[in-house]
């Protein structure tokens, strides 16, 4: 087991899965970094990979003319970075930059399609895995949504 | 890149297009806490000023400067000139303090058109946002009157809370049913609200035209344009049949002040209007 | 061609004076060359010369006694075709009712003395701005109709000039009225002159003269071709347009940014830019208002200012949009690069930022292997994993 494989399987997304999957998707694996605000993806290119943030902090923003970026949501370590690449037509939605130096261990997401594609049952498990995650974070942005510190008479 | 989309209607031969004629305020309409619709007339007779919906006038108030809005309607009366107006500035506030009979400079019209030509034969599906309902009035008063040239014609609106909702009788809530479909959506609203809520991207899956002929005309905030061009593209609707109102900081409107400019697009007089497949690299460009 | 001498040429000064010409021409205030009111070739920076770099600008006195020994300073010509303030129209109110005043045409005759090569194509670019369009500005109209050229061909191009590279110069060749060029040394001072017009026709037809012979003739093909290859600068431009529109998101705009203080003196000197922006003022009675339209630069922080914010609120996206506008969007609009070469962007630049050699950067930028921006890094990240 590399480095990479057992600091990526300790991860709660992939921890417990056959090992014939960590083995193939360890094939698409690789250790990335950034510094403090550089640029991780940005809107409207395309989104083949994800990553899953080692150290550091990195933020979700929209550009809006006029407003410049806006922050809407920050990821730090064990979390996964990235959905898009899941979904066609596989762009990314929004921008994402690393507030801190960040280290991440990136996910080469055309060929993690193909795994899914071909071993169905690997997929399977994978999609179950990260459904909870979208879900979750989907009601906590509704819940942040809701701006419930705003004093109201 | 200077492709107009349609033929200005403006005609300055031998004309200072500097110069403001002199209209008056018939009336004044608060439509919601923030914005009114404003009526003139010339000088309280018929008003002979034709344009073709997408395009702005000029408005003047004495002293206090101008500002370039977009022309709501006619119709339904053709004796006058509409603008649907937002308050958030020096001369949008003071025209709202305006009285019946004040008068009010008009330069215009300006800019390029809504393509109703090319709509012809076509569902039509107009995705708006907030006051981005405004310059598409007089389009859905078009595709109303001539009805039978088009396909199916639907009004996908968005707004911030429903007390932020235009032209509700006209259009959302009308005393007669129009043959219009209407999806209308609010970002927040109080329990007592029995419409939509969320955003207004998400009326774009679920309407029912034919996304490979259909001509989609939007308009709003860019950041709304952004991702509702993206929602159309995704269910398949081509580039060249999406069409987008653009806005820019205006000193003139005739193309000389330079403020307008959107690349080599001066938004004046080579907009607001324009085709998306010919303003789709420079919307990729930040702070453009 | 003629050729006439120094008095010759204040004889035709003084024809275009009572002709009804303003007489307009560099001469030296406050240590620089500019473009004011004179009354004869004494007024002109005679025997001066300019040294000019990357935001430095310097006179120094000639060996000799030439009167257009220099090239271009901190003023164009624009300033009196498109003035830097203008009244467009007043406006009277008497209780509901306002009329409105158009000014005065402007009927002044102004002949500009001393116009260099470049600047004649600034002016042609100007008028396509102003007269070219749908509308066209008839204020503009009407002072255009009323110049007088009177064009110099430039013998030494200054360190920061580049107009060979713009097709704009060093040699006049059309849009002037009567074309000089300086022919002086140990034993002469003269001119040779030719008309571009019946007007200019007319003033040199007035004045002695003599015949240029071929030697002169020479001599003046000499300088010509002498000027033309002493240009220390250069742009490529066959690709420009395609070469700024690749490259909007060049890391090379955020070096640039962190120099440059958009404090819009490049706009100010530049001969081309056009921007104005307009104002409507009042006075303390109320009852009266005027509208004026005055000089605008992108630079400015509220130039591209919308309701929620200006649109260009960075530097970089400020100067970008003036680089881009002037050397490859112009282009598209008008049909031709916006830029002359007269290099005054660089000379008047308090930190120097030279236009040439920002272009080089990016075309440098392009060739290299390395990634320049975010964006090429990230397409690289996600295309192959890595072999363990």
């Amino acid at each position: 087991m590399t480095v990479i494989q057992q600091e990526w399987m300790s991860n709660a997304l992939f921890s417990g899965l056959p090992p014939d999957c960590v083995e193939r998707l360890s094939h698409t694996t690789r250790n990335e970094s950034f510094e403090s605000r550089e640029l991780i993806f940005r809107e409207g290119e395309p989104a083949d990979g994800f990553h899953l943030i080692q150290k550091g902090s990195v933020a979700l923003e929209i550009f809006v003319e006029g407003r410049g970026a806006v922050m809407i949501e920050t990821l730090g370590p064990g979390e996964v970075l990235g959905w898009s690449w899941l979904v066609e037509p596989y762009r990314w939605h929004f921008d994402a930059k690393a507030l801190t130096a960040t280290q991440t261990i990136v996910f080469g997401g055309r060929v993690v399609r193909e795994v899914f594609e071909s071993h169905r049952d690997c997929g399977y498990l994978m999609l179950k895995r990260f459904l909870p995650i979208i879900v979750q974070r989907l009601q906590a942005t509704r819940l942040q949504f809701l701006d419930v510190y705003h004093a109201r008479a | 890149m200077p492709a107009r989309e349609a033929t200005l209607t403006a005609v300055f031969e031998g004309h200072d297009a500097m110069l403001p004629s002199w209209f008056r305020v018939a009336r004044i309409r608060s439509e919601t806490q923030d914005t009114f619709t404003l009526e003139l007339t010339a000088d309280g007779e018929k008003t002979d000023f034709t344009f073709q919906p997408g395009q702005f006038n000029m408005l003047y108030v004495f002293g206090v400067g101008e500002v370039p809005i977009s022309i709501s309607g006619p119709p339904p009366l053709r004796d006058r000139i509409i603008h649907t107006i937002r308050a958030v500035g020096t001369v949008t506030r003071n025209l709202w303090r305006l009285k019946h009979g004040d008068i009010v400079g008009v330069r215009g019209p300006f800019g390029t058109a809504w393509p109703l030509k090319e709509a012809e034969g076509r569902d039509v599906v107009i995705v708006t946002g907030g006051i981005g309902l405004a310059p598409l009035r007089p389009v859905l008063y078009h595709l109303l009157h001539h009805r039978k040239k088009f396909g199916r014609v639907i009004l996908l609106y968005g707004a911030r809370t429903p007390n932020d909702l235009l032209y509700g009788d006209e259009f959302l809530w009308p005393a007669l049913p129009l043959d219009l479909t209407v999806d209308y959506t609010v970002d927040r609203a109080k329990t007592d609200w029995r419409g939509q809520i969320g955003v207004v991207t998400t009326l774009i899956p679920r309407a029912e035209f034919d996304p490979s002929r259909a001509v989609t005309m939007v308009c709003g905030p860019e950041v709304m344009m952004r991702f509702t061009i993206r929602a159309l593209s995704e269910r398949g609707v081509a580039s060249e049949r999406i069409y987008v109102s653009m806005e820019r900081s205006m000193k003139c409107a005739v193309g000389f002040c330079g403020h307008c400019q959107y690349g080599p697009a001066f938004v004046c007089k080579d907009g607001p209007v324009f085709r998306w497949d010919r303003v789709e690299r420079l919307f990729g460009i930040r702070e453009l | 061609m003629k050729i006439i001498d120094v008095p010759a040429l204040d004889q035709i000064l003084d024809g275009l004076r009572s002709r009804g010409y303003t007489l307009l021409g560099p001469t030296i205030r406050d240590q620089a060359i500019v473009y004011d009111e004179i009354a004869s070739t004494r007024n002109l920076p005679v025997g001066w010369k300019d040294e000019q770099s990357p935001g430095t600008y310097r006179l120094h006195r000639r060996d000799d006694d030439a009167l257009f020994g220099y090239v271009v300073g901190p003023h164009a010509w624009k300033k009196f075709l498109f003035p830097p303030v203008q009244k467009l129209f007043h406006v009277t109110r008497n209780g509901q009712e306002l009329r409105l005043n158009r000014p005065k045409p402007d009927a002044e005759r102004r002949a500009f003395i001393g116009v260099r090569a470049c600047e004649i194509e600034a002016l042609s670019i100007q008028d396509q701005v102003f007269t070219g369009g749908p509308f066209s500005e008839p204020s503009y109209l009407a002072r255009l109709r009323n110049m007088f050229v009177l064009a110099v061909n430039c013998g030494e191009p200054a360190a920061t000039c580049f107009c060979t590279s713009m097709g704009a110069g060093p040699a006049v060749k059309c849009g002037f009225d009567l074309a000089l060029t300086e022919l002086i040394g140990s034993d002469r001072h003269e001119f040779i002159a030719e008309s571009g017009s019946p007007e200019g026709e007319e003033l040199l037809r007035d004045v002695r003269s003599r015949e240029a012979r071929s030697d002169d003739l020479r001599r003046r093909r000499e300088l010509m071709d002498k000027a033309a290859h002493s240009m220390a600068r250069s742009v490529e431009t066959s690709d420009l347009k395609e070469l700024l529109y690749r490259n909007q998101e060049s890391a090379r705009w955020d070096r640039i940014a962190e120099r440059c203080l958009s404090c819009a003196n490049c706009t100010m000197v530049c001969p081309t830019c056009f921007c104005s922006t307009v104002e409507d003022v009042t006075d303390l009675s109320g009852d009266h208002a005027e509208r004026l339209r005055k000089w605008d630069s992108c630079f400015t922080m509220d130039f591209s200012y919308l309701v929620g914010g200006s649109v260009r609120s960075s530097t970089k996206a400020r100067y970008r949009q003036w680089m881009t506008h002037k050397l490859a969007t112009w282009q598209d609009q008008f049909r031709r690069i916006g830029c002359v070469g007269c290099g005054r962007c660089i000379t008047w630049c308090p930190v120097g930022i030279d236009i040439t050699e920002e272009v080089a950067a990016i075309r440098r930028g392009e060739t290299t292997s390395a990634p320049t921006g975010p964006l090429e890094k990230s397409h690289d990240r996600y295309s192959t994993g890595m072999d363990e």
